[in-house]
């Protein structure tokens, strides 16, 4: 009986890169003990309700009464001077209350960005911001427009995207994609016999 | 600082004009709201929403994938940007590293995609503050990207050229020859349309001095982009927190000195010239390798949000995902640059006269597409 | 014009006033600056050196409807721009025309929402449309000679009741 032939032994497979594997997501952590938060938390007493980081991008849920407050400190005392961007997340039947507003601030100086999240019921008038932050004015506007949500001292809170007389806050989770009283839901699916409008004296374009 | 604002005649009386929504200079679906004081502007309110089609509504109900066409009707004049701005925010959320050849063929489609923007911006801001020439010099060259970027993925300006995980198609044979003799050519180009412009007496008498804006005012204003880097301010999201490959390439971010028109039109003529540096390079690095990741069929992010932003040619663009695990997202809020910038239009032209308006609202080279959204 | 328009039957004598006319009408249609969105830089680059629209003799796009002809409506019309459209379009000097070009100024595009009118022919009488997403410069030069072709058929003579 023959030898059975030797096996060379396997070389370890070699790590195939990150985008043959499957993607990890991330996961999201705990960050009150982050830097950025405790600096908060150090200024403004009973600022951080809660803090989330995920995905390197930190979160801190600041209760509602506290929201000027914190938002002045940021921009004058930690230097947050660039607010970057300001909107509202409807969760339709949550407990807390029913949207979340957003900030987002950037700082120069250590090119760090912070997200402060106040969660608020429906009806609940906020602070505006537009006194700490002037580039605020447009964008408050704007999540009045889409989600009714009210900035007490704003300078002049009116519709920005939407016209005068438009019935409803669009980005609501109970407003239709087809609206309710404009747009696609006024215009029926079936064309009148002949086309569209007419030119006068009756006869099609 | 704008000059004060001097009524020469206590009786005169202001005069309130519409100007747009459909006008030749604005760029679009704008409408601004002048108060006048015979050539002089007392006040001057934006007026927008003229072009609101309701796309963060439309984000709630789309694919991640298959919202991507969407927003290249953001800022149409420029897709690939918006369109990086959206896979990157997902892969992010999703944990996906994009494999180095999808990645640098990004940032070739967004380095062209800025100069093609760029090259808007000229040809109407040029046309709006009366030279008409350069109109048809700059769409010439904007032709042949245009070229390179149909060859690639089959539209001009509508791209829907990128993927969440990389790319949906390689680069086909030959392209990164032509995308080379472009880039060849194009410098010479560019000192031709400087040649217009940069030393016209004309050209100086109607953007020096014109709708300046200091750097602190455009940082509380929320300037980015141009507007900003022509105020002194050395910001650019490509230095600051990088995506794709920026870090491996050089390239200098241009500011200016006095935040007056001028200026900026300096910064975004040396920014086309930075971007044939990087697509140069890009052109020269680009290893090989597959263009698409390993996603799942069926893009499902897990619980949480996420912010990502790209410099587009605009300003800072970025994208907040929401998402609660299924394969739609609970809210996609685009961070659009122009709606931002726009906002310190009456800061930049109290006081100036009404030819300026155009020329400031030419320089802020707004997208009513992603104003509106 | 007015005094001999629609006075007579159609007959062999005006036949070449009517190739006159319409020759005249049809080779320098003279469009109304109307870009509303991504359809409005396809419009720009129909005027650019490679698909020079000036060989039609429409490169003159006029800033005020009041000395156009033809209302090129490129882009989505939302309902809160959909009053200025009717009023552009009322303001416009007869013999006027409208392309809707796009699909979002035909049938609403891929925008089934609350603030989009879904097509233009809604508000105003379209002459010729132009589909695509942004339709090609080829294609909407193939739009306006379509147009030209219409204006063709025009006739001074008195239309069948």
């Amino acid at each position: 009986m023959a030898d059975e032939p030797k096996v060379a032994p396997q070389e370890p497979a070699a790590p195939k890169p990150p985008w043959e594997e499957k993607p990890v997501p991330p996961v999201p952590a705990d960050a009150r003990e982050h830097p950025q938060v405790a600096e908060i938390a150090a200024l403004v007493p009973d600022a951080v309700a809660d803090a989330v980081s995920f995905a390197g991008q930190v979160t801190v849920v600041v209760p509602a009464a506290r929201l000027a407050d914190v938002c002045r400190a940021c921009k004058d005392k930690l230097d947050y001077k660039f607010l970057v961007d300001l909107t509202a997340v409807d969760w339709k039947e949550r407990a807390e209350g029913r949207f979340d507003v957003v900030y987002w601030m950037h700082r120069h100086g250590k090119s760090q960005r912070l997200r402060l999240k106040v969660r608020i019921a429906d009806g609940v008038e906020l602070p505006s911001v537009t006194g700490i932050w002037k580039v605020a004015n447009w964008m408050e506007r704007e999540v009045f427009d889409m989600f009714g949500i009210y900035f007490g001292g704003h300078p002049n809170l009116e519709r920005i995207l939407t016209w005068e007389g438009f019935n409803g806050h669009p980005l609501r989770k109970d407003f239709p994609i087809e609206g309710i009283d404009t747009g696609a839901a006024i215009y029926p699916d079936v064309y009148p016999p002949g086309g569209g409008p007419k030119k006068e004296g009756g006869e099609p374009a | 600082m704008s000059p004060e604002v001097v009524r020469p005649f206590p009786d005169s009386e202001e005069m309130e004009i519409s100007f747009g929504p459909q006008h030749p200079a604005t760029h679009g679906v704008l409408r601004v709201m002048v108060k006048l004081d015979g050539e002089k502007i007392i006040e001057a309110k934006p007026i927008i929403g003229y072009l609101h089609r309701g796309t963060e509504k439309i984000f709630e109900r789309e694919t991640y994938n298959g919202a991507i066409p969407h927003t290249d009707r953001l800022d149409y004049t420029a897709a690939a940007t918006n369109n990086q701005g959206l896979v990157g925010a997902v892969e992010r959320l999703m944990g996906i590293t994009v494999p180095p050849r999808a990645a640098y063929i990004r940032m070739m489609l967004a380095e062209l995609q800025r100069i093609a923007s760029h090259i808007i911006w000229l040809g109407t801001h040029a046309l709006d503050i009366g030279a008409q020439t350069p109109f048809f010099y700059t769409f010439q060259e904007r032709e042949k990207i245009l070229d390179l970027y149909e060859e690639y993925c089959g539209a001009r300006l509508t791209l829907n050229c990128m993927r969440v995980g990389g790319q949906p198609f390689d680069l086909p044979a030959g392209w990164t020859d032509r995308c080379r003799e472009f880039i060849d050519q194009f410098p010479a180009r560019v000192a031709e349309w400087e040649g217009l412009l940069t030393n016209n007496r004309i050209w100086k008498q109607r953007t020096i001095g014109v709708g300046v804006i200091s750097a602190a005012d455009a940082i509380e204003w929320g300037l980015t982009g141009p507007p900003l880097r022509g105020s002194g301010v050395r910001w650019d999201i490509r230095k600051v927190f990088p995506y794709d490959h920026y870090d491996e390439v050089e390239f200098e971010v241009p500011t200016g000195a006095h935040g007056d028109t001028y200026d900026r039109y300096l910064v975004r003529m040396e920014e086309m010239r930075q971007s044939v540096r990087i697509v140069r390079q890009c052109l020269d690095r680009i290893p090989d390798g597959p263009v698409l990741a390993k996603v799942p069929k069926v893009i499902k992010p897990p619980k949480g949000e996420i912010y990502f932003s790209v410099e587009g040619p605009k300003g800072e663009l970025g994208y907040y995902i929401v998402s609660n695990g299924e394969a739609t997202p609970h809210r996609l809020h685009v961070r659009p640059a122009c709606f931002i910038n726009l906002q310190a239009l009456p800061e930049m032209v109290r006081g100036y006269l009404v030819a300026d308006l155009i020329a400031v609202i030419g320089t802020l080279d707004i997208v009513l597409g992603e104003i509106d959204r | 014009m007015g005094l001999i328009e629609d006075r007579f039957e159609p007959n062999i004598l005006l036949t070449s006033y009517d190739t006159i006319f319409n020759w005249a009408r049809r080779s320098s249609v003279w469009p109304l600056q109307f870009g509303l969105a991504c359809c409005a830089i396809e419009m720009m680059a129909a005027m650019d050196p490679r698909y020079d629209l000036s060989r039609f003799g429409m490169e003159v796009f006029r800033g005020t409807p009041r000395q156009a002809d033809l209302m090129l409506v490129a882009g989505t019309v939302t309902e809160k721009m959909a009053p200025i459209v009717k009023r552009l379009y009322d303001q416009m000097a007869e013999p006027k025309w409208v392309l809707a070009m796009g699909s979002c100024a035909t049938c609403g595009g891929p925008y089934r929402t609350y603030a989009v009118t879904q097509g233009v022919d809604r508000l105003v009488p379209v002459d010729v449309y132009v589909p695509g997403c942004p339709p090609r410069p080829e294609a909407l030069i193939y739009g306006l000679m379509q147009l030209q072709r219409k204006i063709d058929r025009m006739t001074i003579a008195k239309k069948a009741s």
